[in-house]
Protein backbone atom coordinates (compact mmCIF):
# COMPACT_ATOMS: atom_id res chain seq x y z
CA UNK A 1 0.00 0.00 0.00
CA UNK A 2 1.44 3.61 -1.00
CA UNK A 3 0.03 6.40 1.31
CA UNK A 4 0.19 9.78 0.49
CA UNK A 5 -0.19 12.39 2.94
CA UNK A 6 -1.08 16.51 2.07
CA UNK A 7 1.67 16.63 -0.59
CA UNK A 8 2.53 19.95 -2.32
CA UNK A 9 4.82 20.79 -4.73
CA UNK A 10 5.40 24.05 -6.68
CA UNK A 11 7.95 24.96 -9.76
CA UNK A 12 8.91 29.03 -9.65
CA UNK A 13 6.58 29.77 -7.16
CA UNK A 14 3.67 28.04 -9.35
CA UNK A 15 1.87 25.55 -7.28
CA UNK A 16 1.70 22.27 -9.41
CA UNK A 17 0.27 19.79 -6.52
CA UNK A 18 -1.90 21.11 -3.41
CA UNK A 19 -2.30 19.48 -0.65
CA UNK A 20 -2.86 15.78 -2.37
CA UNK A 21 -4.07 13.01 -0.06
CA UNK A 22 -4.78 9.33 -1.75
CA UNK A 23 -4.35 5.75 -0.68
CA UNK A 24 -3.51 2.93 -3.47
CA UNK A 25 -4.03 -0.37 -2.45
CA UNK A 26 -2.30 -3.76 -2.40
CA UNK A 27 -3.30 -5.51 -5.47
CA UNK A 28 -5.76 -3.21 -7.21
CA UNK A 29 -5.35 -1.00 -10.23
CA UNK A 30 -5.06 2.51 -9.00
CA UNK A 31 -5.96 5.19 -11.33
CA UNK A 32 -4.85 9.28 -11.28
CA UNK A 33 -7.09 10.76 -14.29
CA UNK A 34 -7.47 14.48 -14.90
CA UNK A 35 -6.84 17.13 -17.75
CA UNK A 36 -3.06 17.40 -19.34
CA UNK A 37 -1.62 19.99 -16.74
CA UNK A 38 -3.52 18.87 -13.80
CA UNK A 39 -0.58 17.69 -12.11
CA UNK A 40 -0.88 13.91 -12.78
CA UNK A 41 2.53 13.40 -14.07
CA UNK A 42 4.37 15.39 -11.19
CA UNK A 43 2.12 13.13 -8.63
CA UNK A 44 3.55 9.87 -10.33
CA UNK A 45 6.75 11.53 -10.29
CA UNK A 46 6.94 12.96 -6.79
CA UNK A 47 5.83 9.12 -5.46
CA UNK A 48 8.63 7.85 -7.77
CA UNK A 49 11.11 10.45 -6.06
CA UNK A 50 11.95 11.55 -9.23
CA UNK A 51 10.99 15.33 -7.83
CA UNK A 52 11.15 15.93 -4.35
CA UNK A 53 7.90 17.63 -2.97
CA UNK A 54 7.36 20.89 -0.78
CA UNK A 55 5.54 19.22 1.85
CA UNK A 56 3.80 16.07 2.74
CA UNK A 57 4.36 12.26 3.42
CA UNK A 58 4.66 9.34 1.03
CA UNK A 59 4.90 6.10 2.70
CA UNK A 60 5.54 2.85 1.12
CA UNK A 61 3.91 -0.05 3.67
CA UNK A 62 4.35 2.19 6.45
CA UNK A 63 8.32 3.29 5.59
CA UNK A 64 8.22 6.89 5.10
CA UNK A 65 10.32 8.03 2.24
CA UNK A 66 11.76 11.42 3.80
CA UNK A 67 12.98 9.24 7.08
CA UNK A 68 14.59 6.59 5.21
CA UNK A 69 18.55 6.24 4.64
CA UNK A 70 19.72 6.41 1.10
CA UNK A 71 20.41 2.30 1.48
CA UNK A 72 16.67 1.88 2.63
CA UNK A 73 15.65 4.15 -0.22
CA UNK A 74 17.13 2.11 -2.91
CA UNK A 75 15.78 -1.20 -1.62
CA UNK A 76 12.18 0.36 -2.45
CA UNK A 77 13.25 0.88 -5.45
CA UNK A 78 14.35 -1.72 -6.19
CA UNK A 79 10.92 -3.36 -5.13
CA UNK A 80 9.53 -0.69 -7.75
CA UNK A 81 9.10 -0.96 -11.39
CA UNK A 82 7.84 1.62 -13.64
CA UNK A 83 6.33 1.72 -17.36
CA UNK A 84 7.46 5.00 -18.65
CA UNK A 85 5.26 7.17 -21.57
CA UNK A 86 7.82 7.04 -23.78
CA UNK A 87 8.68 3.39 -22.81
CA UNK A 88 12.43 4.36 -21.68
CA UNK A 89 13.73 1.44 -22.86
CA UNK A 90 17.65 1.37 -23.15
CA UNK A 91 17.75 1.80 -27.32
CA UNK A 92 21.55 0.65 -27.51
CA UNK A 93 20.30 -2.37 -25.56
CA UNK A 94 19.13 -5.72 -27.13
CA UNK A 95 15.21 -6.33 -25.23
CA UNK A 96 17.01 -8.92 -23.92
CA UNK A 97 19.45 -6.75 -22.58
CA UNK A 98 16.96 -4.15 -21.06
CA UNK A 99 15.19 -6.31 -19.47
CA UNK A 100 18.14 -7.92 -18.08
CA UNK A 101 19.57 -5.00 -17.02
CA UNK A 102 17.77 -4.42 -13.07
CA UNK A 103 18.96 -8.12 -12.53
CA UNK A 104 22.15 -7.55 -13.38
CA UNK A 105 22.67 -4.29 -11.23
CA UNK A 106 20.91 -5.76 -8.55
CA UNK A 107 20.57 -9.81 -8.33
CA UNK A 108 23.92 -12.26 -8.57
CA UNK A 109 21.82 -14.39 -10.71
CA UNK A 110 23.48 -16.96 -13.20
CA UNK A 111 23.37 -16.01 -16.58
CA UNK A 112 21.12 -19.03 -17.37
CA UNK A 113 18.97 -17.85 -14.47
CA UNK A 114 18.99 -14.37 -16.15
CA UNK A 115 17.89 -15.63 -19.38
CA UNK A 116 14.88 -17.90 -18.14
CA UNK A 117 13.74 -15.47 -16.46
CA UNK A 118 13.82 -13.11 -19.26
CA UNK A 119 11.87 -15.60 -21.32
CA UNK A 120 9.44 -16.25 -18.54
CA UNK A 121 8.47 -12.50 -18.15
CA UNK A 122 8.49 -12.25 -22.07
CA UNK A 123 5.86 -14.99 -22.41
CA UNK A 124 3.92 -13.32 -19.32
CA UNK A 125 3.15 -10.01 -21.82
CA UNK A 126 2.95 -12.52 -24.99
CA UNK A 127 5.83 -11.50 -26.90
CA UNK A 128 8.13 -13.73 -27.62
CA UNK A 129 11.41 -14.56 -29.77
CA UNK A 130 12.44 -10.54 -29.98
CA UNK A 131 14.96 -11.30 -27.51
CA UNK A 132 17.77 -9.95 -29.79
CA UNK A 133 15.76 -7.11 -31.79
CA UNK A 134 16.40 -3.53 -30.37
CA UNK A 135 13.93 -1.43 -29.56
CA UNK A 136 13.61 0.53 -32.24
CA UNK A 137 13.19 -2.57 -34.76
CA UNK A 138 9.82 -3.30 -33.08
CA UNK A 139 6.42 -1.79 -32.76
CA UNK A 140 4.98 0.47 -29.89
CA UNK A 141 2.56 -1.55 -28.54
CA UNK A 142 5.30 -4.34 -28.71
CA UNK A 143 7.96 -1.64 -26.76
CA UNK A 144 5.36 -0.87 -23.80
CA UNK A 145 4.63 -4.80 -23.37
CA UNK A 146 9.28 -5.05 -23.51
CA UNK A 147 8.63 -2.64 -20.71
CA UNK A 148 5.93 -3.98 -18.70
CA UNK A 149 8.28 -7.04 -19.08
CA UNK A 150 11.33 -5.03 -17.57
CA UNK A 151 8.92 -3.44 -14.87
CA UNK A 152 8.19 -7.04 -13.55
CA UNK A 153 11.43 -8.73 -13.96
CA UNK A 154 12.20 -8.13 -10.25
CA UNK A 155 8.83 -8.83 -8.72
CA UNK A 156 8.00 -5.48 -8.02
CA UNK A 157 5.66 -4.71 -4.57
CA UNK A 158 4.76 -1.81 -6.29
CA UNK A 159 4.42 -0.76 -10.36
CA UNK A 160 3.98 2.70 -11.76
CA UNK A 161 2.60 3.37 -15.16
CA UNK A 162 2.51 6.73 -16.76
CA UNK A 163 0.21 7.04 -19.75
CA UNK A 164 0.60 3.19 -20.35
CA UNK A 165 -1.89 3.74 -23.99
CA UNK A 166 -0.60 6.71 -25.13
CA UNK A 167 0.22 6.46 -29.17
CA UNK A 168 -1.59 3.02 -29.21
CA UNK A 169 -4.50 1.94 -31.17
CA UNK A 170 -7.46 0.92 -29.33
CA UNK A 171 -7.20 -2.23 -29.32
CA UNK A 172 -3.60 -2.64 -28.63
CA UNK A 173 -4.18 -0.49 -25.81
CA UNK A 174 -7.07 -2.46 -24.41
CA UNK A 175 -4.66 -5.41 -24.42
CA UNK A 176 -2.05 -3.34 -22.49
CA UNK A 177 -4.72 -2.65 -20.14
CA UNK A 178 -5.89 -5.69 -19.16
CA UNK A 179 -1.87 -7.38 -19.16
CA UNK A 180 -1.26 -4.78 -16.37
CA UNK A 181 -4.42 -5.67 -14.46
CA UNK A 182 -3.16 -9.32 -14.73
CA UNK A 183 0.27 -8.72 -13.24
CA UNK A 184 -1.39 -6.76 -10.65
CA UNK A 185 -3.31 -9.77 -9.65
CA UNK A 186 -0.24 -12.26 -10.63
CA UNK A 187 2.30 -10.20 -8.41
CA UNK A 188 0.03 -8.76 -6.24
CA UNK A 189 1.76 -4.86 -6.70
CA UNK A 190 -0.06 -2.06 -5.76
CA UNK A 191 -0.34 -0.65 -9.06
CA UNK A 192 -0.80 3.08 -10.24
CA UNK A 193 -1.90 4.11 -13.54
CA UNK A 194 -1.97 7.80 -14.85
CA UNK A 195 -3.57 8.30 -17.41
CA UNK A 196 -6.69 10.35 -19.42
CA UNK A 197 -8.30 7.10 -21.58
CA UNK A 198 -11.48 6.80 -20.92
CA UNK A 199 -11.26 3.47 -22.21
CA UNK A 200 -8.60 2.26 -19.33
CA UNK A 201 -10.75 3.63 -16.90
CA UNK A 202 -13.83 1.61 -17.79
CA UNK A 203 -11.91 -1.42 -18.39
CA UNK A 204 -9.98 -1.96 -15.45
CA UNK A 205 -10.30 1.36 -12.85
CA UNK A 206 -10.52 -0.41 -9.42
CA UNK A 207 -9.97 2.95 -7.80
CA UNK A 208 -9.85 6.14 -9.30
CA UNK A 209 -8.52 9.56 -7.97
CA UNK A 210 -9.22 12.60 -9.80
CA UNK A 211 -7.15 15.48 -10.19
CA UNK A 212 -8.21 18.84 -11.12
CA UNK A 213 -5.30 22.16 -10.57
CA UNK A 214 -3.57 20.05 -8.55
CA UNK A 215 -6.11 18.81 -5.92
CA UNK A 216 -7.82 15.80 -5.58
CA UNK A 217 -11.74 16.19 -6.77
CA UNK A 218 -12.49 12.92 -6.79
CA UNK A 219 -12.38 9.38 -5.63
CA UNK A 220 -14.26 6.41 -6.15
CA UNK A 221 -14.15 3.14 -8.55
CA UNK A 222 -15.76 2.52 -12.10
CA UNK A 223 -19.00 1.72 -10.96
CA UNK A 224 -19.19 4.95 -9.12
CA UNK A 225 -18.28 6.98 -11.85
CA UNK A 226 -21.75 6.32 -13.43
CA UNK A 227 -23.79 7.96 -10.34
CA UNK A 228 -21.74 10.50 -8.88
CA UNK A 229 -22.94 14.67 -9.21
CA UNK A 230 -19.23 15.73 -9.22
CA UNK A 231 -19.06 18.25 -11.95
CA UNK A 232 -15.18 18.07 -12.46
CA UNK A 233 -15.75 14.18 -12.89
CA UNK A 234 -18.73 14.66 -14.99
CA UNK A 235 -17.13 17.18 -17.13
CA UNK A 236 -14.19 14.95 -18.23
CA UNK A 237 -15.30 11.87 -17.66
CA UNK A 238 -18.44 12.05 -20.00
CA UNK A 239 -17.15 14.97 -22.32
CA UNK A 240 -17.97 12.52 -25.38
CA UNK A 241 -21.34 12.01 -26.70
CA UNK A 242 -20.66 8.59 -26.83
CA UNK A 243 -19.80 8.53 -22.98
CA UNK A 244 -22.92 10.47 -22.25
CA UNK A 245 -25.00 7.98 -24.21
CA UNK A 246 -23.02 5.04 -22.21
CA UNK A 247 -23.97 7.04 -18.77
CA UNK A 248 -27.56 7.43 -19.85
CA UNK A 249 -27.77 3.68 -20.33
CA UNK A 250 -25.84 2.75 -16.90
CA UNK A 251 -28.46 4.88 -15.34
CA UNK A 252 -31.27 3.56 -16.65
CA UNK A 253 -30.47 0.20 -15.79
CA UNK A 254 -28.94 1.09 -12.33
CA UNK A 255 -26.11 -0.76 -11.85
CA UNK A 256 -22.35 -0.55 -14.48
CA UNK B 1 25.05 32.40 -12.77
CA UNK B 2 28.24 31.10 -13.98
CA UNK B 3 29.23 30.22 -10.50
CA UNK B 4 25.94 28.47 -10.24
CA UNK B 5 26.67 26.73 -12.89
CA UNK B 6 30.46 25.64 -11.58
CA UNK B 7 28.42 24.60 -7.84
CA UNK B 8 26.24 22.44 -10.36
CA UNK B 9 28.89 20.91 -12.01
CA UNK B 10 30.93 20.25 -9.10
CA UNK B 11 27.87 18.41 -7.15
CA UNK B 12 27.48 16.60 -10.33
CA UNK B 13 31.45 15.38 -10.33
CA UNK B 14 30.76 14.50 -6.44
CA UNK B 15 28.06 11.39 -7.87
CA UNK B 16 30.27 10.75 -10.38
CA UNK B 17 33.37 9.97 -8.53
CA UNK B 18 31.29 7.36 -6.16
CA UNK B 19 31.89 3.84 -6.03
CA UNK B 20 30.48 1.69 -9.07
CA UNK B 21 27.32 -0.47 -7.89
CA UNK B 22 28.66 -3.32 -9.80
CA UNK B 23 32.26 -3.36 -10.90
CA UNK B 24 31.69 -5.90 -13.51
CA UNK B 25 29.65 -3.12 -15.01
CA UNK B 26 31.15 -0.46 -14.83
CA UNK B 27 34.34 -2.24 -16.36
CA UNK B 28 32.23 -3.58 -19.19
CA UNK B 29 31.23 -0.28 -19.78
CA UNK B 30 34.64 1.55 -19.79
CA UNK B 31 35.78 -0.76 -22.43
CA UNK B 32 32.75 0.18 -24.22
CA UNK B 33 33.96 3.96 -24.00
CA UNK B 34 37.21 3.17 -25.14
CA UNK B 35 35.87 1.83 -28.36
CA UNK B 36 33.19 4.67 -29.03
CA UNK B 37 35.64 7.88 -27.92
CA UNK B 38 39.17 6.43 -28.73
CA UNK B 39 39.92 4.20 -31.16
CA UNK B 40 37.12 5.19 -33.11
CA UNK B 41 38.89 8.47 -33.66
CA UNK B 42 42.37 7.03 -34.21
CA UNK B 43 41.34 7.16 -38.19
CA UNK B 44 40.32 11.06 -38.29
CA UNK B 45 43.56 12.07 -35.59
CA UNK B 46 45.79 9.92 -37.72
CA UNK B 47 45.28 11.47 -40.82
CA UNK B 48 45.04 14.83 -39.31
CA UNK B 49 48.29 14.71 -37.52
CA UNK B 50 50.21 13.39 -40.72
CA UNK B 51 48.83 16.20 -42.85
CA UNK B 52 49.09 18.63 -40.16
CA UNK B 53 53.12 17.72 -39.42
CA UNK B 54 53.68 17.76 -43.56
CA UNK B 55 52.17 21.55 -43.41
CA UNK B 56 54.08 22.43 -40.94
CA UNK B 57 57.81 21.27 -42.13
CA UNK B 58 56.37 23.28 -45.52
CA UNK B 59 55.66 26.50 -43.85
CA UNK B 60 59.13 26.57 -41.32
CA UNK B 61 61.06 25.46 -43.90
CA UNK B 62 59.69 28.38 -46.62
CA UNK B 63 60.34 30.80 -43.59
CA UNK B 64 63.73 29.25 -42.86
CA UNK B 65 65.06 29.56 -46.09
CA UNK B 66 68.20 31.13 -45.41
CA UNK B 67 71.26 29.59 -46.21
CA UNK B 68 73.02 30.74 -42.59
CA UNK B 69 70.59 28.65 -40.98
CA UNK B 70 71.22 24.96 -40.53
CA UNK B 71 68.52 22.52 -42.44
CA UNK B 72 68.06 20.65 -39.29
CA UNK B 73 66.14 23.45 -37.61
CA UNK B 74 62.87 22.57 -39.66
CA UNK B 75 63.05 19.45 -37.67
CA UNK B 76 63.41 20.95 -34.93
CA UNK B 77 60.74 23.42 -35.08
CA UNK B 78 58.27 20.83 -36.54
CA UNK B 79 58.99 18.73 -33.29
CA UNK B 80 58.34 21.29 -30.72
CA UNK B 81 55.06 22.62 -32.64
CA UNK B 82 53.89 19.50 -32.87
CA UNK B 83 54.73 17.72 -29.47
CA UNK B 84 54.56 21.01 -27.20
CA UNK B 85 51.40 22.56 -29.33
CA UNK B 86 49.65 20.40 -31.83
CA UNK B 87 49.21 17.48 -30.37
CA UNK B 88 47.80 17.55 -27.36
CA UNK B 89 45.65 21.23 -27.60
CA UNK B 90 44.60 21.19 -31.29
CA UNK B 91 43.61 17.40 -31.32
CA UNK B 92 41.81 17.70 -28.29
CA UNK B 93 39.92 20.77 -29.20
CA UNK B 94 39.24 18.35 -32.24
CA UNK B 95 38.04 15.73 -30.17
CA UNK B 96 36.03 17.63 -28.41
CA UNK B 97 33.94 18.86 -31.51
CA UNK B 98 33.82 15.17 -32.35
CA UNK B 99 33.55 13.44 -28.74
CA UNK B 100 31.90 16.67 -27.11
CA UNK B 101 28.49 16.75 -29.13
CA UNK B 102 28.73 13.09 -29.55
CA UNK B 103 28.32 12.68 -25.62
CA UNK B 104 26.11 15.80 -24.95
CA UNK B 105 23.49 14.62 -27.73
CA UNK B 106 23.66 10.48 -26.36
CA UNK B 107 22.76 11.67 -23.01
CA UNK B 108 20.61 13.85 -23.53
CA UNK B 109 18.76 11.96 -25.91
CA UNK B 110 18.76 9.55 -22.56
CA UNK B 111 17.41 12.58 -20.64
CA UNK B 112 14.55 13.31 -22.79
CA UNK B 113 13.04 9.87 -23.36
CA UNK B 114 13.11 9.16 -19.63
CA UNK B 115 16.30 6.64 -20.19
CA UNK B 116 17.92 8.48 -16.81
CA UNK B 117 14.52 8.71 -14.88
CA UNK B 118 14.15 5.07 -15.66
CA UNK B 119 17.81 4.66 -14.32
CA UNK B 120 16.65 6.68 -11.21
CA UNK B 121 13.99 4.72 -10.37
CA UNK B 122 15.82 1.88 -10.73
CA UNK B 123 18.31 2.48 -8.13
CA UNK B 124 20.75 3.30 -10.45
CA UNK B 125 23.34 6.33 -9.65
CA UNK B 126 23.17 7.30 -12.96
CA UNK B 127 25.71 9.81 -13.22
CA UNK B 128 28.00 7.19 -11.79
CA UNK B 129 26.71 4.58 -14.13
CA UNK B 130 26.54 6.89 -17.37
CA UNK B 131 29.91 9.54 -16.79
CA UNK B 132 32.56 7.55 -14.79
CA UNK B 133 33.22 5.31 -17.42
CA UNK B 134 33.37 8.02 -20.26
CA UNK B 135 35.73 9.88 -17.79
CA UNK B 136 38.35 7.15 -16.86
CA UNK B 137 38.18 6.23 -20.76
CA UNK B 138 38.91 9.66 -22.10
CA UNK B 139 42.10 10.36 -19.46
CA UNK B 140 43.87 6.73 -19.71
CA UNK B 141 43.01 6.29 -23.84
CA UNK B 142 43.78 10.16 -24.82
CA UNK B 143 47.82 10.08 -23.69
CA UNK B 144 47.84 6.88 -25.99
CA UNK B 145 45.98 8.69 -28.94
CA UNK B 146 48.11 11.47 -28.35
CA UNK B 147 51.57 9.82 -28.50
CA UNK B 148 50.08 8.58 -31.89
CA UNK B 149 49.03 11.59 -33.14
CA UNK B 150 53.10 13.41 -31.99
CA UNK B 151 54.43 10.16 -33.52
CA UNK B 152 52.68 10.73 -36.93
CA UNK B 153 52.79 14.26 -36.80
CA UNK B 154 56.74 14.33 -37.36
CA UNK B 155 56.44 11.35 -39.34
CA UNK B 156 54.21 13.72 -41.73
CA UNK B 157 56.59 16.21 -41.55
CA UNK B 158 60.01 13.48 -42.25
CA UNK B 159 57.75 12.33 -45.14
CA UNK B 160 56.44 15.52 -47.32
CA UNK B 161 60.10 17.30 -46.14
CA UNK B 162 61.95 14.39 -48.24
CA UNK B 163 59.49 14.17 -50.55
CA UNK B 164 59.24 17.99 -51.68
CA UNK B 165 62.51 18.09 -51.23
CA UNK B 166 62.32 21.34 -48.56
CA UNK B 167 64.54 19.31 -45.96
CA UNK B 168 66.95 16.24 -46.65
CA UNK B 169 66.23 13.10 -44.39
CA UNK B 170 69.17 13.68 -42.71
CA UNK B 171 68.70 16.50 -41.50
CA UNK B 172 65.32 15.99 -40.37
CA UNK B 173 65.98 13.77 -38.38
CA UNK B 174 69.09 15.33 -36.83
CA UNK B 175 66.62 18.58 -36.02
CA UNK B 176 64.12 15.94 -34.54
CA UNK B 177 66.95 14.85 -32.06
CA UNK B 178 68.51 17.81 -31.13
CA UNK B 179 67.63 18.94 -27.83
CA UNK B 180 65.33 16.40 -27.27
CA UNK B 181 63.97 16.94 -23.82
CA UNK B 182 61.63 14.14 -22.54
CA UNK B 183 59.86 16.79 -20.44
CA UNK B 184 58.50 18.09 -23.41
CA UNK B 185 56.42 14.26 -23.84
CA UNK B 186 55.41 14.56 -20.53
CA UNK B 187 54.09 18.51 -20.42
CA UNK B 188 52.00 16.99 -23.89
CA UNK B 189 50.47 13.86 -21.84
CA UNK B 190 49.65 16.39 -18.66
CA UNK B 191 47.90 18.57 -20.41
CA UNK B 192 46.39 15.53 -22.54
CA UNK B 193 45.12 14.37 -19.86
CA UNK B 194 43.37 17.63 -18.21
CA UNK B 195 41.61 18.03 -21.31
CA UNK B 196 40.51 14.53 -21.90
CA UNK B 197 38.94 15.08 -18.12
CA UNK B 198 36.99 18.43 -19.55
CA UNK B 199 36.32 16.40 -22.90
CA UNK B 200 34.16 13.59 -21.20
CA UNK B 201 32.39 16.20 -18.14
CA UNK B 202 31.64 19.40 -19.68
CA UNK B 203 29.42 17.40 -22.35
CA UNK B 204 27.88 15.26 -19.86
CA UNK B 205 26.83 17.93 -18.04
CA UNK B 206 25.47 19.58 -20.58
CA UNK B 207 23.37 16.41 -21.76
CA UNK B 208 22.58 15.49 -18.19
CA UNK B 209 20.62 18.14 -17.47
CA UNK B 210 18.99 19.07 -20.62
CA UNK B 211 15.56 20.14 -20.53
CA UNK B 212 12.92 19.99 -23.51
CA UNK B 213 13.13 17.82 -26.74
CA UNK B 214 15.28 17.59 -29.92
CA UNK B 215 16.01 21.08 -30.47
CA UNK B 216 17.39 21.46 -27.09
CA UNK B 217 19.50 18.48 -27.07
CA UNK B 218 21.17 20.03 -30.22
CA UNK B 219 21.76 23.15 -28.19
CA UNK B 220 23.62 21.40 -25.48
CA UNK B 221 25.52 19.67 -27.57
CA UNK B 222 26.60 22.79 -29.27
CA UNK B 223 27.06 24.19 -25.63
CA UNK B 224 29.17 21.29 -24.39
CA UNK B 225 31.77 21.70 -27.69
CA UNK B 226 32.10 25.50 -27.20
CA UNK B 227 32.55 25.67 -23.08
CA UNK B 228 34.70 21.87 -23.40
CA UNK B 229 36.97 24.01 -26.22
CA UNK B 230 37.05 27.39 -24.15
CA UNK B 231 38.52 25.58 -21.09
CA UNK B 232 41.01 23.43 -23.11
CA UNK B 233 42.29 27.04 -24.63
CA UNK B 234 41.93 28.37 -20.88
CA UNK B 235 43.70 26.29 -19.00
CA UNK B 236 46.31 25.18 -22.06
CA UNK B 237 47.50 28.86 -20.82
CA UNK B 238 47.29 28.23 -17.31
CA UNK B 239 49.30 24.66 -17.69
CA UNK B 240 51.93 26.21 -20.08
CA UNK B 241 52.23 28.68 -17.52
CA UNK B 242 52.70 26.20 -14.53
CA UNK B 243 54.91 23.71 -16.08
CA UNK B 244 57.39 25.56 -18.48
CA UNK B 245 57.66 28.84 -17.08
Amino acid sequence: MIEVKNLYKSFNGKPVLKGISAVFETGKTNMIIGRSGSGKTVFLKTMLGLIKPDKGIISFDGRIWDQLSLDEQRQIRKEVGVVFQGNALFDSMTIEENIKFPMRMFTNLSPTEKKARVNEVLAQVNLEGVNDKYPAEISGGMQKRVALARAIVLYPKYLFCDEPNSGLDPKTAIIIDNLIHDLTIRYNTTTVINTHDMNSIMEIGEKIILLKDGHKQWEGDKSQIFFTDNPDLNDFVFSSSLFRKVKELVQKEGKF
Amino acid sequence: MYLETIGKFALMLKEVFKRPQKPKIFWENYFKEVDDLGIKSIGLVSFISFFIGGVVTIQTARNLNNPLIDKMYIGYATIKSIVLEFSPTFISIILAGIVGSYIASTIGTMRITEQIDALDVMGVNSLNYLVLPKVVAAVTFYPFLITISMFLGVFGGWVVGDLTGMVLSHDYLKGIRYTFDSFDIWYALIKTVVFAFFIATIPSYYGYYVKGGSLEVGRAATQAVIWTSVNIIIFNYILTQLLLS
